[in-house]
């Protein structure tokens, strides 16, 4: 039994390889981490798929994927089956499906791998995708800097890691580049998902006086909260949030994973795929700023719109002079970290109040 | 008095609101319990609630109806656990998992349509001039009226469960249901209307997480509040009294965690958010250790199914 499936494995692994002459039919699958109904991170990516459906039509087959797969040993069973259905490149679209794909990956070495925000390629069928958040968060800032009444802004974090504490520096940055009175809480919530959390989170935050909250959490419970006080404003994150427009939710950051499932898997149709590792920002539109409302006065929106384009033009968030929280020089003048830098980040900036939860 | 920056009045205004549904549903469950059913299935008949009050809320435009919905659909799911272990007597313990597993499952497929919605809302109960007192006003007369409905909910069990002819009843078939069956009681359905009792608090513990606390719908918005639910039944040693102050305990180191982190305080949050919990095992701890108290705690007959032939 377990020579003929071995044997099936092999036959479907040749019949769907990819070669460099270019497929004539490709079958891409997707591993969601939560459900797509969650209105934030995984929708953004089931967006995606149904982006690559419009765009390739019948050259593809993408209806295949799997919602609410646990980070664990259960991934490493549906990525197995996945490969085995005859899927030529899979999608795995959370940090926690890291070593699961490269385990997979190993076994099949005709289906490419695709995982989103780790860092592990250990086979030359895996390539890994992320988003420069940060660079959304720095426009978030701009906002918050000017909006701010009583000069708090919050921030809801999710675990103490450097994606996240990226966005903290970033925005924090921008918000003292336009308001030097700013200070920032920060309260950590533990975890991706959790409204009530959130919405508690938020509370404690309004209950402390700020009056711009920022999240990096995925769900739209914060901004519920926000939108019980008069005055507060608050964020889309992931996904535009737009059911909170024209406020609380004054602008949002969204993820846009469509570019690039369709670069992928075109690249997949005509022959000329590579691996590769691809970190991409405000630039290549992988990161929106979703619409900015009439909460915001002309000239905030003006100025956020003037720090978006900025950054899309090559100005880095992350410009020196920038001195870490204790003091010390981290940046000089005019310097930019690399990304390395960057994907290790666990210290805040200066002006920053609190620690980081080691 | 300022507590590092936290304003007292403030955090036990949000204590209270913050503890609602952990302490009807835990409420439900001791009701349960004190007949001599465990049912670990709040959970599941939590997020019933949840998904049902929102819907019924959205569709009919009143928050009112949206509760009596969530109370049913935690009743309704409920009567699955009681046919299951009352009639076909299964494995409380295990129908009690099944049914949180199928309620996280039923919710979620039930909500498809309801994501990103917002629900109507519920304000607080008007107390003309007592709202502005100093601190009293702020911490008594500001909530919604499931908050009062809550308290009052408390006080109503405790003085049926302790003085009226039912509450003998009921915990008579908990403590021993040979007893109460020989001196003619149906156990049985005693024991029916107690769960169901216990999953209608359920489900209006869920749905005023959905409506009031967050308010709106998304999978697994209750995200373990029915298990804290469970651990105060247990924290309370099976007295209302105490399952308002566990669910005050339990409710009130959630806020002060996030306060504190909001207000910059340098506590490690991990020590405040294992607390409850440590908190529970030391109550266990001091109830056992003086002889033969838990067992006077604890219903005779929690968890064991009855079957007349016996």
């Amino acid at each position: 039994m377990k020579k003929l499936l071995l044997a099936t494995a092999a036959v479907l692994a040749i019949a769907g390889g990819a070669s460099a002459q270019g497929m004539d039919k490709v079958k891409a699958c997707f591993v969601y981490v939560g459900p797509i109904g969650d209105g934030g991170w995984t929708y953004q990516h089931d967006q995606g798929r149904l982006a690559v459906i419009e765009e390739f039509g019948d050259r593809v087959d993408a209806s295949t994927y799997q919602e609410s797969v646990p980070e664990g040993a259960d991934a490493e069973r549906v990525l197995t089956q996945m490969a085995l259905s005859g899927c030529n490149i899979i999608f795995t679209t959370s940090f926690g499906y890291m070593d699961q794909t490269n385990n997979v990956a190993a076994k099949f070495p005709n289906v490419k791998f695709e995982h989103a925000t780790g860092y592990k390629r250990d086979h030359a069928n895996v390539s890994t995708y992320d988003a420069r958040f940060y660079e959304g968060r720095a426009v978030m800032g701009t906002i918050a800097g000017h909006m701010t009444e009583s000069n708090k802004i919050g921030y809801i974090g999710s675990f103490p890691i450097p994606e996240v504490i990226q966005g903290i520096n970033s925005s924090f940055i921008a918000a003292r580049k336009v308001n030097p009175d700013v200070t920032m809480s920060v309260v950590w919530a533990y975890t991706w998902f959790d409204p009530a959390k959130e919405a508690d989170a938020a509370k404690a935050l309004i209950e402390q006086g700020v009056d711009v909250i920022l999240q990096h959490t995925d769900s739209t419970a914060p901004l519920a909260e926000a939108a019980k006080t008069e005055g507060v404003i608050g964020f889309g994150q992931a996904s535009d949030m737009s059911e909170f427009k024209p406020s609380p939710r004054v602008s949002s950051i969204i993820d846009n994973w469509a570019p690039y499932y369709i670069e992928r898997i075109g690249a997949l149709l005509d022959g000329t795929y590579e691996q590769k590792a691809t970190w991409a920002g405000i630039a290549e539109g992988e990161v929106e700023i979703g619409e900015i409302t009439d909460a915001v006065p002309a000239e905030v929106k003006t100025a956020a719109e003037a720090v978006r384009d900025a950054i899309a033009g090559g100005q880095h968030p992350f410009t020196g002079p920038l001195n870490k929280q204790d003091g010390s020089a981290w940046l000089a003048e005019g310097e930019t970290p690399d990304d390395g830098t960057l994907a290790g980040m666990n210290f805040y900036v200066e002006g920053i109040t609190g620690s980081i939860p080691q | 008095m300022d507590l590092g920056g936290i304003n007292p009045a403030v955090l036990i205004a949000s204590l209270m609101v913050a503890s609602v549904p952990i302490m009807l549903a835990a409420l439900g469950e001791l009701v349960v319990e004190k007949a001599g059913v465990l049912n670990l299935g709040v959970e599941g008949m939590m997020i019933i609630g949840a998904v049902m009050g929102f819907a019924v809320a959205v569709n009919t435009g009143s928050p009112l109806a949206g509760f009596l919905g969530g109370a049913a659909g935690g009743a309704i799911l409920s009567l699955v656990f009681a046919l299951l272990t009352q009639y076909l007597l299964a494995n409380q313990v295990a129908t009690g998992l099944a049914l949180t597993l199928f309620g996280l499952g039923l919710s979620s497929l039930i909500g498809q349509g309801y994501v990103g919605i917002r629900p109507p809302l519920t304000g607080a109960l008007p107390f003309g001039p007592l709202a502005d007192i100093p601190v009293i006003g702020r911490i008594l007369f500001r909530h919604d009226w499931m908050v009062y409905f809550s308290l009052l909910m408390v006080a109503a069990t405790w003085a049926v469960l302790k003085f009226t002819r039912i509450g003998l009843i009921l915990r008579a078939v908990g403590e021993n249901h040979d007893a109460a069956h020989a001196l003619g009681y149906k156990v049985r359905r005693i024991r029916v209307l107690a769960i169901c009792f216990g999953g209608a608090m359920a489900g209006l513990g869920g749905a005023y997480v959905s409506l009031i606390r967050v308010p709106q719908w998304t999978d697994g918005i209750t995200s373990g509040a029915g298990w804290i639910a469970l651990a105060i039944v247990v924290f309370a040693s099976w007295k209302p009294w105490r399952v308002l102050l566990g669910a005050y305990l339990f409710g009130g180191i959630t806020v002060l965690q996030l306060n504190l982190q909001a207000a910059g305080a340098r506590i490690p949050v991990e020590y405040l958010s294992m607390s409850p919990y440590l908190i529970t095992i030391l109550v266990l701890v001091i109830m056992s250790s003086g002889r033969g108290r838990i067992a006077a705690a604890a219903p005779a007959a929690l968890g064991k199914n009855f079957h007349a032939s016996r």
